[in-house]
């Protein structure tokens, strides 16, 4: 199964209004390795035309770019607010 | 002022948040649990099993009242590589007897009715509120931020997991570093109960706990799981964070192909694949902890990395557990006194020591460093099974005797027979 099919079956409640992960892409631009690209479980940091991409609706809140994210400040991290997000049935 | 005022305000209704609230409220404390899903247990995953003996103490027999899968009766741990497996079982008939040993469980439905447990003793469950900040004044906390609502209390208890933002907004913690957590995947994969019991040879909803080193990770610092529930499976990995942030593997992909490995895919054939899950697991152990607590808080569960892993066996939900009943003591006693501040809350660490939380965590100090290295995921897997295999070849070549197979595999490894026995030595040392 790839990553689009697995996310297909959680369940997400999807905040339109407020997006809780947001890139300063400039950083990102400097940066060589871009991990986050692999690191993420839910594959949603894409590369497109040489830019990082995040797409927040299928985020699993696990916090690993946050953490291996190599540059200072270019992924500003908050939970999804109250009650949005994923709502994991079995965990 | 002091009737908008809680003794405490706990963030995050997971075990360790439960278990303190649900013990403050039955003493008739006034707690405020807030838990940022919309149900308590919704956002939360493990890999899949809870010693028992922590909740025990707190809820006597929980099992006949709380939604647990299957008493654990059958343990393995598996070297694998790409072809080849070698495998330690142990079965003990005495762990499927009260007071069971572990069991499977499933998060979202075991947190909601441990906090259910709270709630009913008393305590106020507010769900689908993030908290943003702790309150400070003058240098200690006095309570919580959550959007425009500020709410005080004596203590806050921080509960919020892992990927702790309050200890780290409290100045109790620096940001995590990659080294100091794993990511872990879990697929939830369902099953007829009576076909999950046949595969993995178990008798009635006896379960089975399976862990794997080698090939599963790529020889990446980390392992597979695979946990019987009662009609599911819960199969995943965890890898070191710094792993995936040096190497370009995708952790959706490895558990893809841990799926179709030979010793899993027969197990899973035909099974549904119902729930994708992600989450951070503490790893540094003794060396991540943050301070435990400070003026007007104190942290528990994962949040204070409680969390054992010493790669045969891993434990996360008892200590959660055990620090949130000590933090309630810590609570209870401060209370009596009329001082939560920072000297009256340090009580914290005799509890955490007396329900041998800080020993367990402070006697395996060395394990995390151990387990970091690379020889356990990629060299040792690879000796482990080509000796064993070759002990059970037959093939009309001429014989060797068990040294002498012991000592060519080793020979042919790429460590030496030293590096071997220093490996062994601190590895007997640390686990």
């Amino acid at each position: 199964m790839n990553i689009e099919k697995l996310l297909a079956i959680d369940k997400f409640l999807v905040d339109d209004e407020a997006k809780h992960i947001t890139l300063q892409k400039e950083i990102c631009t400097s940066c060589q390795l871009k991990p986050c690209r692999f690191a993420c479980p839910a594959g949603l940091y894409t590369l497109k035309d040489g830019e990082i991409t995040f797409d927040p609706a299928g985020c699993l809140e696990c916090g690993t770019c946050r953490v291996i994210c190599p540059q200072k400040g270019a992924i500003n991290w908050q939970y999804p607010r109250g009650g949005f997000g994923i709502i994991y049935r079995y965990g | 002022m002091a009737d908008d005022k809680f003794t405490a305000i706990i963030i995050g209704a997971g075990p360790a948040g439960s278990a303190a609230a649900y013990l403050l409220a039955r003493e008739g404390l006034d707690v405020l649990l807030i838990e940022r899903g919309e149900t308590p247990g919704c956002k939360n995953m493990f890999g899949g099993r809870m010693y028992s003996h922590a909740l025990n103490r707190i809820i006597p027999e929980f099992w006949k009242e709380a939604p647990v899968e299957r008493p654990v009766v059958q343990e393995s741990i598996t070297f694998m590589t790409g072809d080849r497996s070698v495998s330690l079982n142990c079965q003990d008939e005495n762990w499927a007897q009260p007071p069971y040993h572990s069991f499977t469980l499933l998060r979202a439905e075991f947190d909601a009715w441990l906090a259910g447990k709270a709630e009913e003793a008393g305590a106020m469950l507010a769900c689908g509120i993030r908290v943003d900040d702790v309150l400070m004044d003058e240098g200690r906390v006095v309570g919580v931020r959550a959007g425009e609502d500020e709410l005080l209390a004596d203590v806050v208890i921080a509960a919020d997991g892992a990927n702790s933002l309050i200890t780290e907004k409290a100045g109790l913690r620096k940001e995590l570093a990659p080294r100091q957590v794993a990511t872990g995947v879990k697929q939830v994969i369902e099953l007829p109960p009576e076909v999950i019991s046949q595969r993995f040879q178990l008798e009635g909803n006896n379960g089975a706990a399976r862990l794997f080193v080698g090939a599963c990770t790529r020889g990446m610092g980390g392992g597979g799981f695979l946990y019987t529930n009662k009609s599911s499976l819960s199969l995943g990995l965890v890898v070191n964070a710094a792993e995936l942030q040096r190497n370009q593997h995708k952790i959706s992909e490895l558990i893809e192909d841990f799926k179709a490995h030979p010793l899993i895919a027969p197990l899973i054939d035909g099974g549904q694949v119902v729930e994708y899950s992600a989450h951070l697991v503490p790893e540094a152990g003794w060396n991540m902890m943050p301070r435990l607590f400070g003026d007007g808080i104190l942290v528990v569960g994962d949040a204070a990395g409680f969390v054992l892993n010493l790669g045969y066996l891993v434990r996360g939900m008892d200590l959660a557990i055990a620090s949130g009943e000590a933090a309630a003591r810590t609570v209870m006693e401060a209370k009596a006194r009329g001082d939560f501040s920072h000297q009256a809350l340090g009580i914290y660490q005799e509890f955490l020591r007396e329900s041998s939380v800080l020993q367990d965590m402070e006697f395996y100090r060395q394990a995390p460093g151990f387990l970091e290295s690379r020889r356990l995921y990629e060299v040792y897997p690879q000796v482990a099974t080509s000796l064993v295999a070759k002990m059970f070849t037959v093939e009309g070549a001429p014989p060797v005797h068990l040294i002498g197979r012991i000592m060519n595999q080793i020979k042919e490894s790429p460590v030496g027979l030293t590096q071997l026995a220093v490996d062994a030595w601190k590895g007997g040392r640390a686990l």
